[in-house]
């Protein structure tokens, strides 16, 4: 978009201003309509696990318009803030942990080239800001002036700083693998036939890509590690004294965040947008050629990849309905008892299979079945050089980390 | 400045110690079951001290008791236990029908077995799926819900009340069953039975449940006598006690000809141990998960008595009898008699002094005494446990504070 608009004559820096604004409205957008989505789905899910109806007549039926009805409702709700809070802390720690969670949207690929800034370092950058979101909740509970959001707060700040660690290690197998931070080419090199997913690249990313999960669930504070708001015991945790829009605001940063650590999981383990079965490629469309039929690819990709997110974020409803809540000495236990070391080990494991076994136990097994967008997949050491390389695909531009290529101008939508 | 630095290092290590922080849990807390207030002293996660704080729910019913007729009295016990109201209405009308020396027919007597215990599965139902409220987990709480309302739906149907019954009354009860009753109560039960499985997959064999309540607030035998707890808390401390069987001959009389083995750990088994999941290794004799265990398999009990009850019912011809008039005159004498509620031992006490109005009206509530353990079992454990250990000792707040 940006090159379109240059061509039109402006300037460059108001054509990429104007190119990543509209990106960021459509992401955000996308995403907090998502969210919506998801608390309706939350709903009726968690209805229909515990034999009730959940949501039946908002917006005729289904009830699919409840979470409008009820954001329309947190809107009009008086804003109450607590006599002893901090003025200032209590109303920016809902946005820190909404922007915390909706920026980490910005590098996470949605299909080939639809993403809003395709970065060398996007596992990094998406993981680190995602890790922001915990200021927020700790701000929230320190600026709340009541105890039991402080409990809220202490607990988030002990649980999801020691859960980073495991989630660290386990992202960066898959970076390991792929020999790139990049996301897009991760996903890319998962290209072809379900085999080719680094979920079954071998049995350590197997076993890492479950430690992953109890990660990432724990990380997003969902039950059954849903500790710093346990009802039963703290009230509602760290937004216990919030109420209207600021409350929603959490709500909305929680569902964001749970897609977007079940796309990464999608992304970093389960081919992001590659199907399990590589239908364009059979039938010889690539997404990387530029025509109609490469958007239609890219369309398929894109609703790969939210189906799987979506898969993610519903199994995590299914456990939250399920499941009692851990206790918080028991979270930091399965922590650092067991999901360290097992991702330590894992990683160590995967590291040698990729020295000894680069090409997997059975010859041609985790090979693409169809082309191989990058040469060096087949190099001697398994192992490129880690700056991003350029897709070499004919009609896309090369993948500087400046160059917004991305939503604002590729998406399908 | 000069002073702190001088200072012995240790000195201002030692003054830079966390502080204590007291904690209102409650009287508006999601799971104080009602509007009871703990006040934990706490240091970081960890509780050092609670008290219970109670009486936000007093309405003088006893005193009220001295100004009504016991029949009259009846609707008040109703809110005493809310849960167990049919149990509240029977400990207080086989009270009063000890000091009056009256005794109630045999259809009368199954009919409240039979009533009695389909209460105390519905209690317990509360029980167990509040308990899974305490832990974080929603939906047992749901399916156990699910089941009570079948119930109440036979009590509706019975009595026209889903939760303050008053239907067992001084001598006998307020109506016989209607007809085809006991078909419906029967297919509640045929239909209930496979579900307890479901209770126990989610609840009681679940990993984390066990985790949370294995070995947490584990309350010895003797400090369950001292404290004069009952019912199945003092049960799941492994003390063979049911007052069903070691009462008054008056109530235990009730239950004459009723085949039923007390819920309770002997020589390491339970009854029921081989159809019923296992001990997890974790688990002490005491703790909550023990207490828990035995309110399930109270249930499973009670479901015995009940078909052994409508078999009874069924079997008597004769009609069921009209309860006494609503202001029978007392004779002078006092009496007290204790029967095994859902929650434990519950007592009432009558002083008649010639008139229909008692002299004096009291209740020994079982929750009460069940409560005065939780700053011995609290002591030192995590915030999270305070739910979990309130929450297994099964306490409703109306007839703590009468």
């Amino acid at each position: 978009m940006a090159d379109f608009l240059i061509g039109l004559g402006l300037p460059g820096w108001l054509a990429w201003s104007i190119a990543a604004l509209v990106a960021a409205v459509l992401l955000h957008n996308v995403i907090a309509g998502g969210a919506l989505v998801f608390i309706w789905a939350e709903r009726k899910i968690a209805a229909r696990i515990q034999d009730r109806l959940g949501p039946t007549r908002t917006g005729g039926r289904f009830g699919w318009l409840q979470s409008l009805a009820d954001g329309i409702k947190l809107l009009a709700k008086e804003d109450l803030m607590p006599e002893g809070a901090d003025g200032l802390l209590f109303r920016l720690a809902p946005y820190v942990s909404f922007c915390a969670s909706f920026c980490a949207f910005i590098a996470l690929p949605f299909a080939f080239d639809v993403v809003g800034q395709r970065l060398n370092v996007g596992v990094f950058f998406v993981v680190a800001v995602l890790g922001l979101e915990v200021f927020g909740v700790i701000l929230a509970g320190y600026a709340s002036a009541s105890k039991w959001s402080l409990f809220g707060a202490m607990r988030e700040a002990a649980q999801v700083v020691s859960y980073e660690v495991p989630l660290g290690m386990c992202v960066v197998v898959p970076v390991m693998l792929a020999g790139t931070m990049d996301l897009v080419t991760i996903a890319e090199k998962q290209s072809g036939w379900m085999s080719n997913w680094y979920l079954f690249h071998d049995p350590f990313t197997f076993v890492i890509f479950w430690v992953y999960v109890t990660c990432a669930v724990a990380s997003v504070n969902r039950a059954p590690f849903d500790l710093a708001e346990a009802e039963s015991e703290l009230v509602a945790g760290f937004h216990t004294e919030y109420s209207g829009l600021r409350w929603s605001f959490f709500f909305m940063a929680e569902y964001g965040s749970m897609f977007l650590v079940s796309a990464l999981a999608a992304v970093l383990f389960l081919g992001g947008w590659n199907g399990p079965v590589p239908v364009a490629q059979l039938v010889g469309l690539s997404e990387g050629t530029g025509d109609s039929a490469a958007y239609f690819v890219r369309l398929l990709g894109l609703a790969n990849l939210i189906g799987k997110a979506t898969f993610g974020v519903l199994l995590m409803m299914w456990v939250r309905w399920t499941l009692p809540r851990l206790r918080i000495d028991q979270v930091m236990t399965t922590c650092l008892k067991y999901c360290t070391p097992i991702a330590a080990v894992m990683f160590a494991g995967a590291m040698f299979w990729q020295l000894f076994l680069p090409g997997g136990l059975l010859p041609g097994w985790s090979r693409p079945a169809g082309e191989i967008r990058e040469g060096w997949l087949e190099g001697p050491g398994g192992l490129p050089a880690t700056s991003a390389p350029a897709v070499r695909s004919a009609g896309v531009a090369a993948a500087e980390p400046s160059d917004s290529s991305g939503l604002a101008t590729r998406s399908p939508r | 400045m000069s002073n702190l630095i001088d200072d012995d290092p240790r000195i201002i290590e030692f003054d830079v110690r966390t502080d204590e922080m007291l904690v209102n849990m409650g009287p508006q807390h999601p799971s104080t079951h009602g509007v009871l207030r703990l006040v934990l002293r706490t240091d970081g996660e960890i509780v050092s001290e609670t008290e219970p704080h109670i009486g936000y729910l007093h309405r003088c019913a006893e005193k009220i008791g001295e100004n009504v007729s016991p029949r009259q009295w009846i609707p008040y016990t109703d809110r005493l236990d809310y849960l167990a109201a049919m149990n509240m209405n029977l400990g207080w009308a086989l009270t009063v029908e000890k000091l009056m020396r009256h005794g109630v027919g045999e259809k009368a007597r199954h009919l409240r077995v039979l009533i009695a215990e389909l209460n105390r599965i519905a209690s317990h139902l509360v029980g167990m799926g509040a308990y899974g409220l305490d832990l974080g987990t929603f939906s047992p709480f749901l399916y156990a819900f699910r089941e009570r309302e079948k119930i109440l739906d036979l009590f509706e149907e019975a009595c026209g009340a889903r939760l303050t019954y008053s239907y067992i009354t001084v001598g006998g009860a307020t109506a016989d069953l209607p007809p085809g009753w006991l078909q419906k109560c029967e297919a509640f039960l045929d239909q209930f039975e496979p579900i307890i499985k479901e209770y126990h997959a989610l609840l009681t064999t679940n990993a984390i449940f066990v985790k949370r309540t294995a070995g947490v607030g584990v309350l010895s035998r003797e400090m369950a006598i001292d404290y004069g707890c009952s019912g199945p808390v003092l049960r799941g401390s492994g003390v063979d006690q049911d007052m069903r069987r070691d009462g008054e001959s008056l109530y235990t009389g009730m239950y004459d000809g009723y085949a039923f083995e007390v819920a309770v750990q002997k020589d390491g088994r339970y009854p029921r141990d081989h159809t019923y999941p296992s001990v997890p290794k974790e688990a002490v004799l005491g703790d909550c998960w023990h207490r828990f265990f035995v309110r399930m398999l109270e249930v499973v009990q009670s479901m015995d008595l009940v078909r052994q009850s409508i078999d009874r019912y069924a079997a008597c011809r004769e009609p069921l009898g009209e309860p006494l008039k609503l202001a029978e005159k007392l004779p002078v004498g006092d009496a007290y008699l204790e029967t095994e509620a859902p929650k434990g031992q519950m007592g009432f006490y009558i002083v008649g002094n010639g008139t229909s109005i008692p002299w004096r009206v009291r209740a020994r509530s079982s929750s009460f005494s069940n409560l005065s353990v939780t700053h011995e079992l609290c002591r030192g454990c995590l915030i999270a446990d305070v739910p979990a250990i309130v929450g297994s000792l099964d306490i409703v707040m109306g007839e703590i504070d009468r």
